[in-house]
């Protein structure tokens, strides 16, 4: 480990969502001393509009270390919720019954077919199932299914949380660790000098021997001041909540899932832009529609609330994971699924950044390295 | 508990039930002030937590009013105006996506 620095922190966390506080508390849990700086409670933030899914199928298409990252996630997520409710006695309801992605027509069916086998047949892709399901064995798993769903994809490796008290449970577990939250903290100049960083904030300047840039689609503008690229493209996504209703849905659907406490969520939509007051109707009517063919029974339903959520999201969708050249000690955490990777964002990836450097062999694929050379088609 | 104002109220009264008992409404009034002035202590209980709750904002805020009403549940008491029977029904737990 390096040496220590007279700097207040050894380590500061730019950004207090999920993927911010994940690293903030792994690398507490590693000895380090972690000032985490947050822009504060008006902030638009993805980890308070988000879908709540640990989710494995699909990804890696394109860059398929994805894949196998994403599993390590995963496989992790059940002992990192188990380590936070001992640490903070809070049960996040991590659960992992097997997710699915319905298709309502044989042509959707042989569409994600076909998007699946492509992921499994890239070269490097982890093992790992994913099935086609007829509506046969569909029915047996989902007995509210509408009659229009003719089959779904099926991964035994999907699950999902409640992802506020997750956040909740993190920040928790981040002030039993004597992890100094700094809200109001935004970061509008970040400068690397004499071995040390200097972030200029709103409140005060903060000193650190390192910097973690985890500031979700603002790493943009942050990463350049550090030697570091997070080319962004963040979109947003709609999501219906229904009054909370009896279970009756135990797997998580990419677009449908029944939250711990009875709610009902329907989303998946991607739309233009960066502004969450928007808000399409025709979009929802179209996702409710959809709903409603999948599982009937919902069509009785009360809608509670709706609301628009922006993505984080770099350009080609994967995760950049990079440590600064110009300015040793800096680092990117940058990506969209910060509920399914918290789990090895904790116990993988902070524990390379309290050494000091990123494992090529684990995270090399994700540097943004990828967006200046010219990969083979 | 509540009490209506002692002045007096030209409103007709609106007959309503609540689980079967029939309660005097005026109109105009919401659910929610219906339930109140007939000193309902509580409208439900939390289908998280299982804990009594009653109308609290009034104003269409806070949810804590739900109630069933001629058999549709979780309506927001404070947001609806009592009609001639209307049936009202408290809520223990959470509705049945199904009914």
């Amino acid at each position: 480990m390096a040496a220590r620095s007279g700097a207040e922190f050894d380590v500061a966390v730019i950004g207090g969502g999920l993927v911010g506080s994940c690293l903030a508390l792994g690398l507490a849990r590693f000895g380090q001393r972690v000032g985490l700086l947050d822009e504060g409670d008006g902030a638009v933030r993805a980890s308070r509009a988000n879908f709540a899914l640990i989710w494995v199928q699909s990804k890696g298409l394109g860059l398929p270390e994805y894949a196998g990252w994403t599993i390590r996630s995963s496989d992790q997520w059940g002992a990192f919720a188990a380590s936070l409710k001992e640490e903070t006695g809070l049960d996040v309801s991590f659960e992992r019954p097997g997710g699915l992605h319905l298709a309502l027509s044989a042509a959707e069916l042989e569409h994600r077919a076909e998007l699946l086998r492509r992921l499994h047949n890239q070269p490097r892709t982890a093992s790992f199932t994913t099935e086609i399901l007829d509506r046969e064995r569909l029915v047996r798993m989902l007995p509210h299914l509408g009659p229009e769903v003719v089959g779904a994809s099926y991964c035994a490796l999907d699950g999902h949380c409640n992802s506020l008290r997750l956040h909740r449970a993190l920040f928790a577990a981040l002030v039993r660790r004597k992890v100094r939250i700094l809200p109001g903290h935004r970061v509008d100049s970040a400068q690397y000098a004499g071995g040390e960083f200097r972030l200029l904030t709103r409140v005060r300047e903060v000193r650190a021997g390192k910097v973690v840039i985890a500031a979700g689609n603002a790493s943009a503008e942050l990463a350049p001041m550090l030697g570091l690229s997070a080319p962004m493209k963040p979109n947003r996504g709609q999501i219906i909540v229904t009054e909370r209703v009896q279970p009756f849905l135990k797997h998580p659907i990419v677009s449908i899932r029944q939250t711990d406490e009875g709610t009902v969520m329907i989303g998946d939509s991607q739309l233009e832009g960066n502004d969450p007051d928007q808000m399409s109707m025709p979009t929802s009517a179209a996702m409710a529609g959809r709903a409603v063919l999948s599982f009937p029974i919902l069509s009785r339903l009360n809608v509670v609330r709706m609301w628009s959520g922006i993505r984080v999201m770099t350009e080609d969708g994967f995760p950049i994971y990079d440590q600064s050249q110009q300015c040793p000690g800096a680092f990117l955490v940058c990506c969209h699924s910060g509920v399914t990777l918290a789990a090895t964002h904790a116990l993988t990836l902070a524990p390379m950044i309290a050494e000091g450097k990123l494992n090529e062999n684990e995270v090399g694929a994700f540097s943004a390295r990828r967006f200046n050379v010219r990969q083979a088609a | 508990m509540f009490a209506r104002l002692p002045e007096a109220d030209a409103r007709p009264v609106v007959a309503v039930t609540v689980d079967g008992v029939r309660v005097c409404a005026r109109q105009g009034d919401t659910v929610a002030a219906a339930l109140l002035a007939a000193a309902f202590r509580h409208c439900r209980t939390s289908p998280v937590g299982g804990a009594p709750r009653a109308p609290y904002c009034m104003m269409g805020a806070c949810f804590e009013c739900l109630v069933q009403v001629d058999g549709v549940p979780n309506r927001q008491g404070c947001l609806l105006v009592v009609r001639e029977g209307m049936q009202i029904a408290t809520q223990h737990g959470k509705r049945e996506a199904g009914r």
